[in-house]
């Protein structure tokens, strides 16, 4: 139950999308869904889902993944359509019985904000699925260098989101094991009402926190007695190099987000 | 036939086809002790909690105690207190206040009443050892590792269960601790009439306390036996990686130099006995 949750669900591969440089990745990633909020018409949405193809056939993803990305979303996609088709006034009626009215332009609208919707998370979900999350803060710290001078802490940041990114499947297993321990001792987490159900898991909750802060103590020693400092000029592992590949991309990037614009 | 498998199959990866169980058919016989070896990730783990429905199988059928808890409508409560499982580090489930609570809480999810709840946390504090006036009012956070793990072994033995199922008990205790733990195994089986099902990596456990020994490799039991017949086979178990109880070692050792002697010993006493069996033999030999 707890294990479908994905957060960072990368998925191993050596594809031309999954090698690019990650910094120029998410700068690929902010241009090209600011140019998604720049599109005017319907025509600019097929030009991306057609780009949006091409990057999963490109990365090798499997198609299913990608999509079952969108689940979450549906929800909130559908509700936006809904309300569009009966909230926004404009254009020809369509449809009218006592207070239902559906007019033309909700209908644009609501299909024109669903399919941006669409898109946005499908197009970013392509970031997390190629990138390893290492690789994604790598990337997200180069971004923020800059900002240390106006005194960002950006190192300091990436450091933070590389441990929650770390412990995130950790504190899933933990979980998993204290519900099954409890479960084995009784414990209920499936029946009752909505005020019983949060009270049941307060055998989930606090073994949870109680061993969340004693890892953290243990890394944060574990960590000190290596010496770490953040910031203070520390070197990588895999030191990132933007290649030709990257500049095409980049370029390439640029072109398409013109495109979509000022179509 | 108090625990019953029948084709069991768990596959956990879909999408990889990894069977953490693959086929097993086991029976469980009231006042069995059982000990179960393997290397890590041989599905020991995930074995034992299908005998308490913790997961289910993705195939084959599950009795316990008559009841087939691979149905879908299976009266899970029963079957959870019949069968008790202390997991691995289980000091890491205690939440409550108290300790008294923390050992309650079986209990009172069984829909006890307070008398009865009473008298169970009070008998299995007493039996870990934890006095009970002293503890039942102390923080179970404030207490030593090894305390904290017998208060959370006291909390499964409250819901009295017929079944006592423990994942690796004394991974991380100290011998004294170890061998306080193994005499209150050794009690809960002779005395309270209660099948155990032991995991563990020290062979020495294992050994002197199962009157049955189940070894797991990738999934399936390799090796189900008496311990006597079960380390008898050296060479299967060295290919697993697992050793030898360090007495049976010696023995063996001295055997393949060349000495007649017996390799079915697990006890330090009756090594002893049979080595001077041994040189008693061959100096009238000589």
């Amino acid at each position: 139950m707890l294990t479908d949750i994905t957060i960072g669900q990368y998925v191993h591969g050596d594809s031309i999308v999954h090698i690019l440089d990650p910094r120029v990745k998410i700068i690929n990633t902010i241009i090209l869904i600011t140019s998604l909020f720049l599109i005017a018409n319907f025509w600019g949405f097929a030009i991306f889902l057609l780009f949006n193809i091409s990057i999963i056939w490109l990365s090798k993803l499997p198609l299913k993944r990608v999509l079952n990305g969108l689940k979450p979303i549906l929800f909130l996609v559908l509700l936006t359509v809904i309300l569009h088709i009966f909230m926004t006034r404009g254009g020809e009626v369509l449809f009218h019985w006592k207070f239902i009215r559906i007019e033309s332009e909700g209908l644009y609208t609501g299909t024109f904000m669903a399919s941006r919707i669409l898109l946005l998370i499908m197009f970013t979900s392509l970031l997390t699925l190629t990138t390893s999350p290492l690789q994604l803060t790598d990337g997200i710290e180069y971004i923020l260098k800059p900002l240390k001078k106006i005194g960002v802490p950006a190192s300091e940041i990436s450091m933070m989101m590389t441990i929650a990114l770390r412990f995130i499947p950790t504190l899933m297993e933990e979980a998993e094991k204290i519900m099954k321990a409890q479960k084995a001792r009784g414990a209920d987490f499936e029946s009752g009402n909505l005020i019983q159900r949060a009270k049941n898991l307060i055998p989930l909750l606090v073994p949870l926190f109680i061993s969340a802060f004693r890892r953290a103590d243990e890394l944060a020693l574990a960590m000190e007695s290596r010496c770490y400092q953040g910031g203070k000029k520390r070197t990588r592992l895999h030191i990132m190099k933007v290649k030709n590949r990257d500049i095409i991309s980049l370029v390439l990037s640029i072109a398409l987000a013109v495109l979509v614009s000022f179509f | 036939m108090l625990i019953e498998l029948k084709d069991v199959t768990h596959i956990y990866d879909q999408e990889q086809n990894i069977r953490a169980l693959d086929n097993i058919s086991l029976e469980i016989d009231e006042h069995e002790f059982i000990g179960i070896v393997g290397h890590t990730g041989s599905g020991k783990t995930t074995l034992v909690q299908m005998f308490n429905s913790l997961i289910k199988p993705t195939s084959g059928d599950i009795y316990v105690d008559g009841i087939k808890t691979t149905e879908k409508k299976a009266n899970l409560k029963h079957v959870r207190q019949t069968v008790g499982l202390v997991f691995q580090y289980p000091e890491h489930q205690l939440f409550e206040e108290t300790i008294y609570d923390d050992v309650a809480f079986g209990p009172r999810n069984l829909k006890l009443d307070k008398e009865e709840i009473d008298k169970r946390v009070k008998v299995a504090l007493d039996l870990v050892g934890l006095d009970f006036e002293e503890f039942k009012d102390r923080s179970p956070f404030n207490l030593s590792g090894g305390q904290q793990r017998r208060v959370a072994i006291a909390g499964v033995l409250a819901m009295r269960p017929r079944v006592l199922i423990l994942d690796e008990p004394s991974a991380g205790l100290d011998p004294q601790g170890r061998e306080k733990l193994k005499a209150l195994l050794k009690r809960l089986h002779e005395s309270y009439n209660i099948t155990i099902i032991l995991i563990s990596h020290r062979m020495e456990e294992i050994t002197q306390l199962s009157s049955r020994v189940i070894v797991m490799d990738h999934g399936k039991i390799v090796l189900n036996g008496s311990p006597r017949e079960v380390f008898s086979h050296k060479e299967k178990l060295e290919s697993l990686s697992l050793e030898l109880p360090e007495i049976t070692e010696i023995l063996f050792r001295l055997k393949e130099r060349g000495c007649d002697i017996r390799t079915d010993i697990f006890t330090a006493d009756e090594a002893v006995e049979e080595i001077i069996k041994v040189i008693g033999s061959q100096n009238d030999v000589n």
